[in-house]
């Protein structure tokens, strides 16, 4: 390697591809045979996290950020006066397999520009998981993008040899889409997503038929939404989530909030503060459809499109639903428990298990770990321990909000200070 | 009272766990090595690890406890909390007298402690899976050291073997002075004299293979690339990456560079 162009090129590619949110490298069991490089157990791990609090763990990398597309929100636009670089296949390898190697990284996340059209893109891409697979025997995770655009015949060599492909949405809405990627095509989006799961549903179920069946992304597809560079609220953004769960069974959908990184006049404004608060809403609204047993619905409606940024979702609807609580927690059902504010999926699980042996009573749920003080306002414990007077949603409200610090307080404000 | 002593192995442990049933011992201490100076007027019954006594109480436990539940003794053990021994000596002795499992009874202090020490050991144990940096010698050896809070080597040593399956790695806990071999067939236990200079010192170019330092250097800049300045949250990079792991993490110490 000629080794002062290839740090060169490093920077240059990891910097373009860091704006692609997505770090999962579990979910894919891919067993280490005959002595080769790699395993991967079904769980990930995080090698590193960087300053800003995310965490590292593929060689998230673009192989080009040479693109013809001028999407207003993409660093690697067009029309943007930005450093190129392109990796040789080659180079590409060495740094994974050297990476890998020295346990920095779970694997690969390669992307790209889009150069000359999206097949001969993608047919890159392919290749060099290809390689790592057969000449490499690498069994670490990789994770391609699929190009859209790209034939479907190279979708399916690129699901032969990765673990996750992901077509990324960016934009909510087909409008959007339209105002700032001109070049691009909701359908173009959408029509590899249903490819890739028509055939991963295919070879799971030939799988159960037949194990020697070899894998077909086995960690599934996922995508990403851009939020905050155009003007859709929150109801719309989780109603294409779930549109994604439901009907293109993604395994993951991330937001990613909008770094402002362009003059561009369709866009927030260099400086515009990146929307991290409404981000981690959004994860944790996502988080309580996934997991919790929530619908979107009970989250978001059209009388209330937007999630609250002084509170988390979860405490919203208890404080919309207050004729629901309070709960007895030793008698109620795991699903219920699992609504109650401050208590989280574990914790609900160890309340189940531990009220087998003996009556709960507060000061066991507070050993237990779960967050009390926000719990109490919605739990309800037979005699001697009293009930809780008979709080307002806004009093409880601003009981919790008094018991909290957050450094991000001035940013709750839904209003865009404008000077 | 009677002072327990042993020698301080899980081994060991076990047998005195047997021995305190065996010998009717009521009231007991345990400790690790030598007695305890502030206990002057306890008996004293002393402990010879003995395998047999130990895989008894073993099945015992395996009887009464899920998968899960038995391995969260051993790896409650290595979490080496202080007087984590006698909350397991409590723990067990709750086990055994009881007709039902007892895994999910956290009401009771003692399952509760050991399921936080064994949760202790278990994170500790994935951070090392993530935070072992390898460095490449120039005689084709993978090595790290290590310095965890845990006796995690026990725990992590599986994962290793099967995913560098083909390359030759050494990892050392530089704090428990051991380390773990793998020679591309078994993995051994070895304790050796580590230069810890060899490290740090200029000379290590010798030491190292000449793609080494360029690798480490690659991965401080992809490190450094792939943060977004904007979104700077200092609060939670230390929550993910605590300062006391950064003395052998590359990517945080860029004054060392093992190469130039």
């Amino acid at each position: 390697m000629v080794q002062e162009r290839v740090m060169e090129k490093l920077a240059i590619l990891a910097d373009a591809a860091k704006y692609d949110v997505s770090c999962s490298s579990g979910q894919s069991k891919r067993e280490n045979k005959n002595k080769g490089l790699g395993d991967s157990t079904g769980y990930g791990i995080c090698h590193a996290y960087t300053e800003d609090g995310r965490c590292v763990s593929l060689l998230k990398i673009l192989l080009t950020n040479h693109c013809i597309f001028d999407c207003a929100y993409c660093v690697s636009r067009k029309s943007n006066d930005v450093k190129r670089a392109a990796f040789t296949v080659q180079e590409v390898v060495d740094l994974t397999i050297g990476f890998y190697r020295r346990n920095y990284i779970e694997g690969l996340f390669l992307s790209s520009g889009i150069f000359d059209n999206p097949d001969y893109t993608m047919e890159r891409l392919v290749r060099i998981a290809k390689k790592l697979r057969l000449e490499e025997n690498f069994n670490g995770y990789i994770h391609l993008k699929a190009i859209p655009g790209a034939s479907d015949g190279l979708l399916k060599q690129a699901g032969m040899y990765a673990d996750r492909l992901s077509v990324n949405v960016e934009m909510p809405t087909e409008q959007s889409l339209k105002l700032l990627a001109p070049d691009k095509n909701h359908i173009d989006v959408i029509k590899p997503m249903e490819y890739l799961k028509n055939e991963i549903t295919e070879y799971k179920e030939e799988k159960k038929r037949n194990y020697k069946i070899p894998l077909f992304a086995p960690a599934g597809q996922s995508t990403q939404m851009v939020i905050g560079a155009t003007k859709e609220n929150d109801l719309e953004i989780l109603g294409m989530a779930n549109y994604f769960y439901e009907k293109m069974n993604m395994r993951r959908v991330y937001y990613s909030g909008y770094v402002p990184i362009s003059h561009d006049n369709r866009l927030p404004a260099i400086g515009t503060p990146v929307p991290m608060i409404r981000e981690n809403r959004l994860y944790q609204a996502d988080w309580l459809i996934r997991f919790y047993g929530f619908n979107v619905n009970e989250i978001v409606g059209f009388d209330q499109p937007n999630l609250d940024l002084d509170i988390d979702p979860k405490l919203g609807w208890a404080l919309r639903n207050l004729d629901q609580f309070p709960v007895d927690i030793n008698t109620a059902d795991l699903e219920l428990i699992k609504r109650i504010p401050g208590i989280g999926f574990l914790s609900a699980k160890k309340i189940v298990a531990a009220r087998q042996f003996k009556k709960l009573q507060p000061y066991d749920l507070q050993k237990l770990g779960i967050a009390y003080s926000r719990a109490k306002y919605f739990l309800a414990f037979a005699s001697p321990f009293r009930l809780q007077q008979d709080f307002t949603s806004i009093q409880i409200k601003n009981h919790i909000l008094n018991l909290q610090k957050s450094k991000y307080k001035n940013d709750f404000s839904n209003q865009l200070v404008l000077f | 009272m009677t002072q327990v002593i042993y020698d301080g192995t899980y081994e060991g442990w076990l047998t005195a766990v047997f021995e305190i049933y065996e010998y009717k011992l009521n009231d007991i201490v345990l400790a690790q090595n030598e007695a305890l100076n502030t206990m002057l007027f306890a008996d004293i019954h002393t402990v010879t690890t003995d395998i047999s006594k130990a895989e008894r109480v073993e099945n015992g436990l395996r009887k009464r406890l899920t998968v899960l539940g038995f391995q969260s003794v051993f790896g409650a053990f290595q979490s080496e909390i202080n007087k984590i021994d006698e909350v397991l000596f409590r723990f067990v002795k709750h086990v055994l007298s009881s007709d039902v499992n007892v895994e999910g009874d956290l009401g009771n202090d003692d399952v509760l402690a050991v399921k936080k020490a064994f949760h202790f050991t278990t994170r500790e144990s994935h951070r090392m899976k993530a935070f072992i940096r390898f460095k490449l010698t120039k005689d084709n050896l993978y090595y790290a050291i290590i310095e965890p809070d845990c006796d995690v080597l026990p725990l992590i040593e599986q994962h290793f073997k099967k995913r560098y399956a083909d390359q030759r790695w050494l990892i050392y806990d530089a704090k428990r002075k051991y380390g773990i071999y793998y020679d591309l067939e078994n993995t051994s236990v070895v304790a050796l004299q580590f230069d810890s200079g060899v490290s740090l010192s200029k000379s290590s170019a010798e030491f190292f293979d000449e793609d080494e330092g360029f690798f480490q250097d690659l991965w401080r800049c992809y490190f450094s690339s792939v943060n977004i300045a904007s979104r700077k949250n200092t609060k939670l990079h230390l929550q993910h990456m605590p300062k006391r792991y950064w003395k052998h993490l590359t990517e945080k110490r860029p004054d060392l560079n093992d190469f130039k």
